[in-house]
């Protein structure tokens, strides 16, 4: 007999105490049917939380694309109107903030730092750990929910509170948080508004929800594997998840303590990250000083780095997890997708200080950091190497998850290959803060990331509702939103070069070489028209990858009554999360599933179906149901 | 189905589950004050010479909120051995005796905040500076009346430890006299924001784990009847929380209080 | 169903740790006081090492040494790390590279200066 079943004795399937203690295992066929609130809202089940979770990250995303678009306006148009929109944002935020419905400068900075924000933490994180993680992982590895349900229901609460918190934080006098997502001080301490001090509310909730998410994911990782799911046997997206978690649990609370010093910064008159002699405004302001900016940025980029792989992280695994299934073979290289993922996960904690090149770092310490985040470049090829050759030899099919999925791979190249100048210290003296950073971070997250969760929303969409979104407005979708995608993006690399730097809310006019040519003849240079001219073509691009996104939205909602319905595993996929019903039902697998084999046994020779679940037995046990092969 | 190692433990890793989530949690903790204590060491190297405070706080009180905190380690450990041992008065002593100590601790704390509160430095008009505890600070009078002493030189206000004797008399300032006037709360300085700052998040931290252990000594304890080993285990891990904040204590109180 | 039976059939035993020897509450409570004991000498000691005549720096080396060794019997003994399973140390031991990751190269990198630039 197996041991790496047998070693597990059946869990137990009667409850040892009585029926009013509800805990975490409260069987719903046992107790009275629950009503709307605790089915759709108070759900501890990690189906309901990871739709919840992912609901509202998209929403939260489409927000940040809203935002986005205004910014694109002002670069474009600075000191217009915004059309059609521009007495409703008027309204809706002030006169002083936006005069006549023009973007002013610190409703500009406002939209810039809420942008990131919103799209970071309230929009990818959410969506890629929390949405995909919560729904997928516990099917994949056979549990029958997360270690922790209620627990798990609070990190949702938190990461809601936090974006109400986030949300709000635009319509209170002053408006939302204006010192840019990575709200540095003392810039932060010093604008006079509240803004900044929502924004750390919200960023302590939204930490603390990933903190609890994070504990869940690992315990249920470490404790719940069903019998035969040993490490090497986990579906990669899994191992990916793994260490987000990770990632998330020890690199986000030194922000956490820098979040509490900038809030006593704020509220009590600290000076953690003031110095001594700092000025505001003209006048020396009243504090103790002493206090280091520099430290704020350590404490911040300790978390920002593993930050970004996070984003990455989850993406590359739905792309894996698509690449087998639509190759009909195994993923070239598992173990080293493994041992690469964790050597990331390892190095992306010692490369923080590559986003502070610029701060007047020693040649020795900026070395180390340099050689850390070239090392760190090694196990990401490896990653993208291994999905590309996956494709070699395979019947590859295509549908709109793969299509996301393929074109993910040289998005992602683009944004991984622009990332090594900027990596080296010597010529991101000449990239840092200009647009080409933007440029290069947009590549990696945007068709990057984004396009790995559309992806994933496609392919997981028949399990959570049992039917198919629409094929032809997912490839209409596809093929505007990347078209899109580099029209918006591509040019800010010619931009960052030529020296257009970031945050700025006139789009760099100030800086074009006509302006410079009526200050005098002793000022040289400037932007060139060509390059402030690129501004055109990406506000179009942006307005067209906004317009891009409606038939996703109207094909998400409209499939879920309309959409061709399907069987348990239309994708004939051999991870366990297809193994069961759609959609599954409060406790995932009726009997505890035990697990036969690796997670990509596509096209195994002489099987007669060209895919083998993980938990179908093998031919040698006695009195294994043979599984029926489903149809379209 | 139900979710298994709620209870026993899963035989390869030897956990159960809410041991596994008990030490992550604590391994994130270690990272928060982690955090806070890189901060307080970047503040003290790269402080001024001879302008890093040593002696402001009081080492009795200090002292005795470390006594306190260690006997309650003590206390936790135990009311978990009785629940082992299924002796369940002795638990309830034990937790009752965690749950004071915890009480005591928090009041400690925060009569040394109102100390540090009350203490004022005044800056004079004629460049001296006057030092002291807030005796009377009525807005209709044109004077205030500390309990300290005046010094011309502001470094002898920063090291108390190498100084014997401090004078200590009734000051009365007139108010005419005063530029400017500051309590010694978080603003005064990075020492008093580290050590507010530290020691706040330490007492939200006891706090937390009081109303954790005093939810499973009053009303949670209705599991012990039902399933006692569960109960036992959230005894375990409730536990664990709290050496975690004791451990944290015993680097704080060395850092803040005699170095 | 053959599945249904065996699970229904088997009790699974509830147990709490694996190494089951019963507990014996009074060697416990003989074992909290010496480890109390330890830990208020611990104390003692630090508060005798700060009012030693030494250098800062030796100072602050001594008297968190014997923080150390405090936490280390506290985290030993009543946190009972020192009989914990290998997962609870792996996490652990990421955890401490990580934070000594933290201290050492923010130190460092707050210390490191192009030549002449510092001007104090």
């Amino acid at each position: 007999m197996d041991e790496r079943i047998e070693q597990f004795p059946p869990y137990r399937q009667t409850e040892a105490h009585g029926h009013d203690d509800h805990g975490h295992d409260d069987h719903g066929h046992a107790h009275p049917h629950p009503g709307f609130w605790s089915t759709y809202i108070f759900s501890p089940d990690h189906k309901v939380i990871g739709i919840q979770y992912g609901v509202t990250a998209l929403s939260f995303l489409f927000f940040g694309l809203m935002l986005m678009l205004l910014m694109r306006w002002q670069i474009a148009h600075p000191g217009h109107a915004v059309p059609l929109i521009g007495w409703f944002l008027e309204r809706m935020l002030g006169e002083t903030m936006a005069p006549g419905g023009v973007i002013s400068p610190d409703l500009y900075n406002a939209f810039g730092a809420m942008h990131g924000t919103i799209m970071v933490f309230l929009g990818i994180v959410p969506l890629a750990f929390a949405a995909f993680g919560n729904y997928v992982v516990p099917l994949m590895i056979g549990a029958p929910d997360m270690a922790f349900p209620r627990v798990n229901m609070a990190s949702y609460q938190a990461y809601f509170l936090g974006g109400l918190v986030m949300f709000i934080s635009f319509f209170i006098p002053g408006g939302a948080a204006q010192a840019g997502w990575t709200s540095y001080s003392p810039l932060a301490t010093s604008i006079p508004t509240h803004g900044q001090l929502f924004w750390i509310i919200g960023m302590i909730l939204l930490i603390t929800s990933s903190l609890l998410g994070a504990v869940n994911f690992i315990a249920t990782i470490i404790q719940l594997r069903a019998p035969g799911m040993t490490w090497m046997r986990m579906p990669w997206f899994v191992w990916t998840q793994f260490v987000t978690a990770f990632l998330l649990l020890l690199a986000f609370p030194p922000l956490e303590a820098a979040a509490v010093m900038q809030l006593m910064d704020n509220v009590a008159h600290t000076s953690f990250f003031l110095p001594t002699g700092l000025a505001v405004g003209g006048h020396l302001a009243n504090i103790s000083g002493g206090g280091s900016p520099l430290l704020w940025q350590h404490l911040f980029w300790f978390l920002g780095h593993p930050e970004v792989y996070v984003l990455i992280l989850p993406a590359m695994g739905i792309v894996c997890e698509i690449v087998a299934n639509n190759t009909r073979k195994p993923i070239w290289g598992y173990k080293s997708l493994v041992y690469a993922v964790l050597a990331i996960g390892f190095l992306s904690m010692i490369v923080w200080a590559h986003h502070m090149y610029m701060t007047g770092m020693g040649t020795v310490i900026s070395t180390f950091f340099q050689a850390t985040t070239m090392i760190i470049s090694i196990p990401s090829v490896i990653i993208l190497t291994c999905l590309f050759i996956s494709l070699w030899g395979g019947s590859i099919r295509i549908n709109t998850p793969m299509l996301f999925a393929l074109a993910f791979m040289p998005m992602f190249g683009i944004g991984g290959l622009t990332g090594l100048p900027l990596g080296f210290n010597v010529s991101d003296v000449h990239l840092h803060d200009t647009y080409y950073i933007i440029a290069h971070f947009h590549y990696v997250v945007a068709p990057g990331t984004i396009f790995g969760l559309f992806a994933g929303v496609y392919y997981w969409y028949p399990k959570m509702t049992g039917r198919k979104m629409s094929e032809f407005w997912g490839s209409v979708h596809f093929w505007c939103s990347l078209l899109f995608m580099n029209i918006v993006f591509m040019p800010m690399f010619a931009q960052g070069m030529a020296g257009m730097l970031r945050r700025m809310a006139d789009g760099g006019a100030n800086y074009s070489a006509e302006v410079n040519s009526r200050a005098g003849a002793d000022v040289i240079g400037g932007l060139s028209p060509f390059i402030m001219s690129l501004h055109t073509p990406i506000l179009w691009g942006a307005i067209c990858l906004g317009i891009a996104q409606i038939p996703f939205i109207i094909n998400f909602f409209w499939s879920i009554n309309h959409g061709e319905k399907v069987g348990d595993n239309p994708w004939q996929s051999t991870t366990l999360e297809w193994q069961t019903p759609t959609p599954p039902p409060h406790g995932n697998f009726s009997i505890t599933p035990r697990i036969y084999r690796g997670p990509y046994e596509y096209s195994v020779p002489g099987h007669s179906t060209d895919f083998t679940p993980q938990n179908e037995p093998d031919v040698a046990t006695p009195a294994a149901p043979k599984v029926p092969t489903h149809t379209h | 189905m139900e979710i298994p190692y709620t209870v026993e433990a899963r035989p390869d890793t030897g956990l159960y589950n809410a041991k596994v989530g008990i030490w992550l949690f604590l391994a994130s903790e270690v990272m928060l004050f982690g955090g806070l204590f890189s901060g307080y060491i970047l503040l003290r190297v790269g402080a001024e010479p001879g302008m890093w405070p040593h002696g402001w706080q009081n080492l009795t009180l200090g002292t005795i909120n470390t006594i306190v905190l260690a006997l309650s380690a003590i206390t936790t450990l135990m009311a978990w051995v009785a629940c082992k041992v299924r002796q369940f008065d002795k638990f309830k002593f034990f937790h009752a005796c965690t749950l004071l100590c915890a009480l005591t601790f928090l009041c400690i704390k925060l009569v040394e905040y109102h100390e540090h509160l009350n203490h004022y430095e005044i800056h004079l008009t004629d460049g001296t500076i006057a030092d002291g505890d807030m005796v009377q600070n009525d807005a209709t009078q044109d004077h205030v009346v500390i309990s300290g002493r005046i010094v011309t030189d502001e470094k002898l206000l920063y090291d108390l430890r190498s100084q014997k004797d401090i004078p200590e008399k009734e000051l009365t300032i007139p108010r005419s006299q005063i530029q400017d006037m500051q309590s010694y709360g978080p603003w005064h300085n990075d020492y008093l924001a580290l050590y507010f700052t530290l020691t706040g998040l330490h007492a939200l931290h006891i706090l937390g784990g009081s109303i954790v252990i005093g939810y499973l000594w009053g009303p949670g304890r209705k599991m012990w009847k039902k399933d006692p080993e569960r109960f036992t285990n959230r005894i375990e891990v409730s536990g664990l929380f709290w050496h975690f904040v004791d451990l944290v204590w015993i680097f704080l109180f060395p850092v803040l209080y005699l170095t | 169903m053959s599945e249904l039976k065996t699970a229904e059939q088997h009790n699974a035993p509830a147990t709490g740790h694996v190494d089951d020897h019963p507990v014996d509450f009074n060697a416990y409570l003989r074992r909290c006081g010496a480890i109390l004991a330890v830990v208020l000498c611990a104390v003692g000691l630090m508060i005798w090492a700060s009012y030693l005549n030494l250098g800062w720096g030796t100072k602050v080396a001594i008297i968190l040494a014997i923080a150390s060794v405090n936490a280390f019997f506290v985290a030993g003994f009543l946190m009972h790390l020192l009989t914990e399973k290998k997962m609870v140390y792996t996490i652990l031991g990421f955890t401490v590279s990580f934070v000594i990751g933290l201290f050492v190269l923010t130190i460092y990198a707050m210390n490191d200066f192009p030549r002449n630039t510092i001007t104090h």
